[in-house]
């Protein structure tokens, strides 16, 4: 541990080798931990921020020094958004490209580690290494000639090409990810049950599913905040508004002109918040997953 | 074939077969999709980088044409690289340091450490087109958070995001609070408690100070992690685009003109896929050469301890 914990233990060992000077220990530990005070609120303030701006009626947002709560709360910002763009439409196209996501990067990815970490066939290593390397490759090599795909296909301005490649495999880090998981539970399982009979789909299914909830349970939470955030391929593919996504939706709210050119910095800041909400939920409902999930396939990479 | 040869001496070698045959079952997807949105896609795009390919005509050969002129001709490649260069070569040495300073304050158990830790990464899970959209109103000139707050210490905030000079600052800023806090920390979390505690202890007793211990016994151990962290760090950031797209457009004037908006526009305002996929594979050999760089100089400085 860092030098905080030493300090406790060493308090009864040698006291008289630090003597008068040790009150200064404390004050270290104090002003760390103010230092860390001091930050979380630092990190903090964006969110208070937009969310205090969310609840100001417009004349508001302009007034300077600007106001840290809303001398009048206008939680209707919250309401009209819905009226005037889209909202609906977005927010359905978002949970529809994220569940289905979640769904394949799950089952396909646990498959393809199911058949990595279970069985032993010719160029194992050499396949694993290359599917190590497609972490690593930037998405603008691939991109062009997968839009110009999914243009013969007719996929362009569809959700088709959002969800349907997660089927195939899952995602590079989702595999690796569950294969290091799967390696860690034994092949006797497996062994006992073809003993008894079992096909390779039952095993998959009665035996490797259940004991992995915790592993397959973070593939589903950063399959779903991967996919509710994504940017990219929803810009590149979707054209009309009532095909956009959240992020795409927002963004494209944020240039049109609004009647009368009204301001919408506070519609803005709601629609922002908004947006938010669902991946901040599934932090606090899921946080366990997060952090395990991130440890398991960074430390091991 | 070992696999093979040892099998038929306990068992018949039908099981070799079986597990070929189960092991490419199961990984069948991954494989169709490699072929198809992988590996297809590469040959491809390289393919279209010798071509002149605006997807109203056919693809028409044009061997290093693109090359030439995205090197000689073409006057924003340079100036595209060059900013993408300042990018990482700003924000990633300050976020691995951030990172690395959180994960440090977190591991010194103090109260309350998975509240300050749900604080720090809370603004990585914001989606980015939200993130862009809120900094655009913190970085306001005239009532915006941060400037008002510079204003509390008697500093004139500049127009950040509307300022040639300040712009890439204020996009490194943007990243900076959604990325520090975030998986990396966590990364440096996890690497930082798995330092042993009997090395400090052993230290301490030698009468190192805090600094002499973090020198000599944090850092070495962590260096697999801080690698780790600097190359997908790198790579990263060698790709940024979102938030300057959203923020900026590459402006004003082109001060934040990334690399990948570059590509972007080429390929999906222009459409012109040829060119495009030459700056791709530009891009990805850039990638390459910075990552084996890397690589090459690690074993100078990255210490595994369980390594002989």
């Amino acid at each position: 541990m860092e030098p905080g914990t030493a300090l406790v233990q060493s308090k009864s060992a040698n006291t008289s080798r630090h003597g008068e000077w040790y009150w200064l220990r404390y004050v270290y530990r104090g002003l760390i931990y103010l230092f860390t005070i001091a930050l979380g609120i630092v990190f903090m303030l964006p969110f208070f921020w937009a969310v205090t701006s969310a609840f100001k009626p417009p004349w508001e947002l302009y007034v300077f020094p600007p106001t840290w709560f809303p001398k009048q709360w206008q939680p209707q910002n919250f309401v009209r958004i819905w009226q005037l763009v889209p909202f609906a439409v977005w927010t359905r196209n978002s949970l529809i490209v994220a569940l289905l996501n979640v769904v394949a990067e799950v089952f396909a990815a646990a498959a393809v580690a199911f058949g990595f970490s279970r069985y032993r066939f010719k160029g194992r290593n050499l396949l694993f290494v290359m599917l190590l390397s497609t972490m690593m490759l930037p998405v603008y090599v691939t991109i062009i000639p997968s839009f110009l795909l999914f243009n013969e296909l007719g996929w362009i301005n569809t959700l088709k090409p959002l969800t349907i490649p997660a089927f195939f495999g899952g995602g590079a880090y989702n595999i690796f990810l569950l294969r290091q998981f799967f390696m860690t539970i034994p092949l006797d399982f497996d062994e006992a049950a073809f003993v008894d009979g079992a096909t390779s789909w039952t095993i998959f299914t009665r035996i490797i599913l259940p004991l992995s909830k915790p592993a397959l349970s973070t593939v589903a939470v950063f399959g779903f905040l991967g996919s509710w955030n994504n940017f990219l391929g929803p810009l590149i593919y979707l054209n009309t508004t009532e095909k956009f996504t959240l992020p795409i939706g927002i963004t494209w709210f944020r240039v049109v002109p609004m009647e009368q050119g009204e301001p919408k910095d506070h519609l803005l800041m709601a629609a922002s918040v908004t947006v938010t909400l669902p991946a901040v939920i599934l932090f606090f409902a899921a946080q366990r997953y997060f952090v395990a999930g991130i440890v398991m396939s960074g430390l091991k990479g | 074939m070992a696999v093979a040869i040892e099998k038929s001496r306990r068992r018949i070698s039908r099981s070799a077969l079986r597990e070929n045959l189960l092991g490419y079952a199961w990984i069948s997807p991954w494989i169709i999709g490699f072929l198809v949105f992988t590996l297809g896609p590469m040959v491809a795009s390289l393919i279209f980088s010798f071509t002149n390919y605006r997807i109203i005509n056919q693809p028409k050969w044009a061997g290093w044409q693109n090359y030439t002129y995205a090197l000689v001709e073409d006057d924003l490649f340079w100036p595209s690289l060059a900013r993408t260069f300042q990018y990482v070569a700003i924000s990633v040495p300050i976020g691995l340091f951030g990172s690395l300073l959180l994960a440090s304050l977190l591991n010194q158990r103090v109260k309350g450490e998975s509240i300050f830790r749900t604080m720090f990464y809370l603004p990585s899970l914001t989606p980015a087109a939200a993130a862009a959209i809120l900094w655009v109103w913190l970085l306001n000139y005239k009532v915006g958070l941060v400037n008002y707050v510079l204003s509390l210490v008697g500093i004139q905030g500049p127009p950040w995001l509307g300022s040639q000079q300040w712009a890439i600052p204020a996009i490194i800023l943007i990243g900076m609070w959604t990325g520090i806090g975030g998986g990396r920390m966590i990364i440096f979390l996890a690497g930082l408690q798995g330092v042993p505690e009997e090395l400090y202890e052993a230290a301490e007793i030698d009468g190192a100070g805090w600094w002499r211990r973090f020198r000599h016994i944090t850092l070495p151990m962590i260096s697999p992690t801080i690698f780790f962290n600097m190359i997908l760090g790198i790579i990263g950031a060698l790709q940024v685009f979102t938030t300057a797209y959203i923020t900026t457009k590459g402006g004003p004037g082109r001060a934040t003109w990334f690399f990948a908006l570059h590509l972007y526009t080429h390929a999906f305002e222009y459409f012109d896929m040829g060119y495009a996929s030459t700056l791709a594979w530009l891009m990805f050999i850039i990638i390459l050469v910075f990552t084996l760089i890397q690589l090459r100089l690690s074993d100078r400085w990255v210490f595994y301890a369980g390594a002989r």
